[in-house]
């Protein structure tokens, strides 16, 4: 467990704890998942398609009714108060969903204003976002004619306009050309350091030998492995890339 | 078997396509549905055979020799409903330019293109002669059933202009495409069909106004200056009705006049459709910079919502268009209204039931687009607001649209009459609440973009709303003019409205 210099004595150790977390559709996406992360971590969620990544973190954002379990953000338990778990976290999903008549400015102008961010406050970190993130020349351009990169940047500034405790980010990185990948994981890595916890889902196992500080393996929506490259390395009893890792830990749950 | 690329080909494939569409719209991808759809089909046109029966009847015996004044009426019915294709031919042909769908694979593959575009040309007008066709279908069988067999010929008659609409809304649209170029075609020709569709309508509503003080069309249509200025009957403008009343070489002219329309169209702009859909791609790549308006305002969540939905539809023209052109409906009333305050307040009443329904209707679509045409759902539903407050943002927004459009309408009833504002104002709430409420438990989450097809998404919602705003106009339309019967339809619209509730999504 690493230790947090920033956490203090009354802070709850985890910035998200999960218990026995379950969602059936068909059959169960996620079936009694448990997971502590710290508060301050990089914690990157593998797994193949269908393991039940997107679905956990949809369940953690308030996007999904769980059918049983418990969340609990920074000690609030997010389904019973469920606005105050959301004042404090950050949701990006792959697609980046951003308002096509709307400019970068006026869409952080409207996220300040659901998050009740004061108006100066979010003015002054949307322009910092916007020069940060390199969209400075599109400021006053409505996103309509953006790129997926752009969309992509104009939807993480978004997602830290109002400074959240927890960034969770689904697939940011998919369809960014090189330049961006490095906008965006050099932002995400900043916000670490400044004490945030990201929790990323990646297909990208370079993206997440390189970045996370611990890695959660899940599969058939449980979670089979986690810790640092290293202990899943001996977990799966192989050394090796994260991918020959990934793929032996994945394989062993299948024969299990 | 027809070979790869030919014109039987890419008939097939189109017509495949379109049967598929076609069951989809209707069952919603049920096989289950289908038993059911079929009755109901059953049912709505035993009801639509009854209405026509009502309407029609009594025209069932006119001579195959008619005089002037029923040639007028036949002559002006068939304009009406023809300026209403028009309409509907220039939204598909629009829709065919800027819907990406398999364009990008036929286009960047070695066939043809032309052929398919001929192809779809020619379904496009086959498309709407059908529909044409199957609207009319109840008032010439009733008029067949009642007058004799020479009524069948109107079938010929609807689907030759239902086929020359087509050709005609071709040639208009790619007009408009060399003119004003792609960027703006696309809100051009949606408003252009809108005002084709209505101004046909509306002309003879501001007509009859300002001649007689009545909404009625057949008004203008049967009065003496019209009959004294029509053409004598041996005139080409009158073949349609000639053959629609059963004259056999009329028909055949007709026929073979849409149908060289249609050949000239798809011989003359095939070729270039695809230039136009490469073009129309083009659009969505220009930028547009809006002007910096100062510094951040404050917001509270729920402001912020309401702003945000106000300035997407400001900074839409084609939503705009689409959700506010059943005002052009309003220009006659607003006429009226205006001749009133000269004139009297006899005729106010017919105000009424045209507000009530007007509300209902953009009610309707202003919920849809803030309801469920979420662009950003995740945003939303991620941000710390309580889903009652989202809603009740979203509705706010919606009831401001109304107040904005509606308002003016009742204060200037009220000035010449408090009743009959009193009546309207409580009509619009009714119907803006009704229309409202549906939209609230069929919403289903769905692009902005997708507007147009928010009525295949839900057929009892659209129905529901429909019906709701129908009870409401004719409950404000009898409460006007003092009726205690103004209680039957308004337990009706309160009835679709809890059956509405009962049975959707958001109950169950």
């Amino acid at each position: 467990m690493r230790d947090d210099p920033s956490m203090s004595q009354t802070e709850p150790p985890f910035a998200l704890e999960i218990r026995g977390l379950t969602k059936r559709f068909d059959r169960p996406a996620v079936d009694g998942l448990d997971l502590r992360i710290h508060a301050g971590e990089f914690y990157t969620l593998l797994g193949p398609n269908g393991a039940g990544k997107t679905t956990t973190l949809r369940m953690v954002a308030g996007l999904l009714q769980p059918d049983s379990g418990s969340i609990s953000v920074f000690g609030i338990d997010a389904l019973a108060e469920a606005t105050a778990a959301k004042q404090i976290m950050a949701w990006l999903s792959d697609e980046p969903m951003i308002y096509d008549k709307l400019t970068p400015l006026e869409y952080l102008e409207f996220v300040a204003g659901l998050w009740g961010v004061d108006a100066a406050l979010a003015e002054a970190r949307a322009r910092d976002l916007i020069a940060w993130l390199g969209l400075e020349p599109h400021g006053h351009e409505r996103c309509e004619a953006f790129s997926k990169g752009m969309r992509q940047k104009v939807a993480l500034a978004g997602a830290l306009v109002h400074e959240p405790r927890l960034i969770i980010l689904d697939e940011p990185l998919t369809g960014l050309d090189a330049g961006s990948a490095r906008q965006v994981k050099t932002v995400l890595r900043e916000r670490v350091c400044a004490g945030c916890t990201v929790i990323m889902t990646t297909h990208i196992l370079e993206v997440a030998e390189r970045m996370a500080d611990r890695i959660g393996v899940i599969a058939g929506g449980r979670l089979i492995a986690q810790g640092t490259l290293e202990e899943l390395r001996r977990q799966a009893g192989k050394s090796g890339s994260l991918e020959d890792t990934f793929l032996t830990l994945v394989a062993q749950e299948r024969v299990a | 078997m027809t070979r790869s690329g030919s014109l039987a080909w890419f008939a097939r494939h189109e017509l495949r396509l379109a049967w598929r569409d076609w069951v989809y719209m209707l069952t919603a991808g049920e096989r289950r549905r289908r038993r059911t759809v079929v009755i109901a089909l059953v049912i709505f046109a035993l009801f639509m055979h009854l209405v026509a029966y009502a309407t029609v009847a009594a025209y069932a015996g006119a001579a195959r020799d008619p005089d002037r004044l029923t040639l007028v009426v036949v002559t002006g019915s068939a304009l009406l409903s023809w300026a209403l294709m028009l309409s509907q031919a220039m939204e598909s042909v629009t829709r065919a330019f800027y819907a990406r769908a398999d364009l990008d694979l036929i286009l960047s593959s070695p066939i043809r293109a032309r052929r398919l575009f001929a192809v779809r040309i020619a379904a496009m007008a086959l498309a709407i002669a059908l529909m044409g066709t199957f609207l009319a279908a109840p008032f010439i069988d009733v008029l067949a059933a009642l007058g004799g067999w020479r009524w069948l010929g109107a079938y010929g008659v609807v689907a030759a202009m239902g086929i020359a609409a087509a050709a005609l809304a071709v040639a208009l649209t790619v007009a408009l495409f060399r003119t004003i170029g792609p960027r703006r075609t696309r809100l051009i020709a949606q408003v252009v069909a809108a005002v084709i569709g209505a101004a046909f309508v509306i002309g003879l509503q501001v007509a009859a106004i300002l001649s007689y003080g009545t909404l009625s069309r057949i008004a203008v249509l049967q009065s003496a200056t019209v009959l004294a200025h029509a053409p004598d009957g041996g005139s080409i403008l009158w073949w349609p009705a000639r053959a629609a009343l059963g004259d056999g070489a009329d028909l055949a002219a007709v026929g073979a006049i849409s149908l060289a329309l249609l050949a000239a169209a798809i011989a003359v702009f095939a070729p270039r459709f695809g230039e136009h859909a490469i073009a129309a791609a083009g659009v969505a790549a220009t930028v547009t910079r809006q002007r910096s308006r100062g510094g951040f305002r404050g917001a509270s969540p729920r402001r912020a919502l309401r702003r945000k939905e106000w300035t997407l539809l400001r900074r839409d023209p084609w939503l705009l268009s689409q959700t506010l052109m059943q005002l052009l409906y309003l220009l006659p009333p607003a006429l009226l209204l205006w001749r009133s305050f000269g004139e009297g307040t006899h005729s106010l009443a017919l105000l009424v039931p045209v507000l009530v329904m007007a509300a209902g209707q953009l009610a309707g679509g202003l919920a849809w687009l803030a309801i469920s045409g979420e662009d950003a759902p995740d945003l939303v539903s991620s941000a710390p607001v309580s889903a009652r407050d989202l809603l009740r943002a979203k509705i706010e927004a919606v009831m401001g649209g109304i107040a904005i459009v509606f308002v003016p309408f009742a204060l200037a009833l009220a000035l010449i009459s408090p009743f009959d504002a009193l009546v309207a104002a409580l009509g619009i709430a009714a119907a803006a609440a009704s229309a409202t409420a549906i939209q609230l438990w069929f919403r289903v989450q769905a692009r902005r973009s997708h507007f147009r097809r928010r009525q295949t998404s839900s057929r009892v919602a659209t129905f529901a709303e429909a019906f709701s705003s129908i009870a409401w106009a004719a409950t404000g339309a009898l409460a006007a003019s003092g009726s205690w019967f103004a209680v039957l339809p308004g337990l009706f619209a309160l009835g679709v409205v809890a059956f509405a509730r009962l049975i959707s999504p958001a109950k169950a």
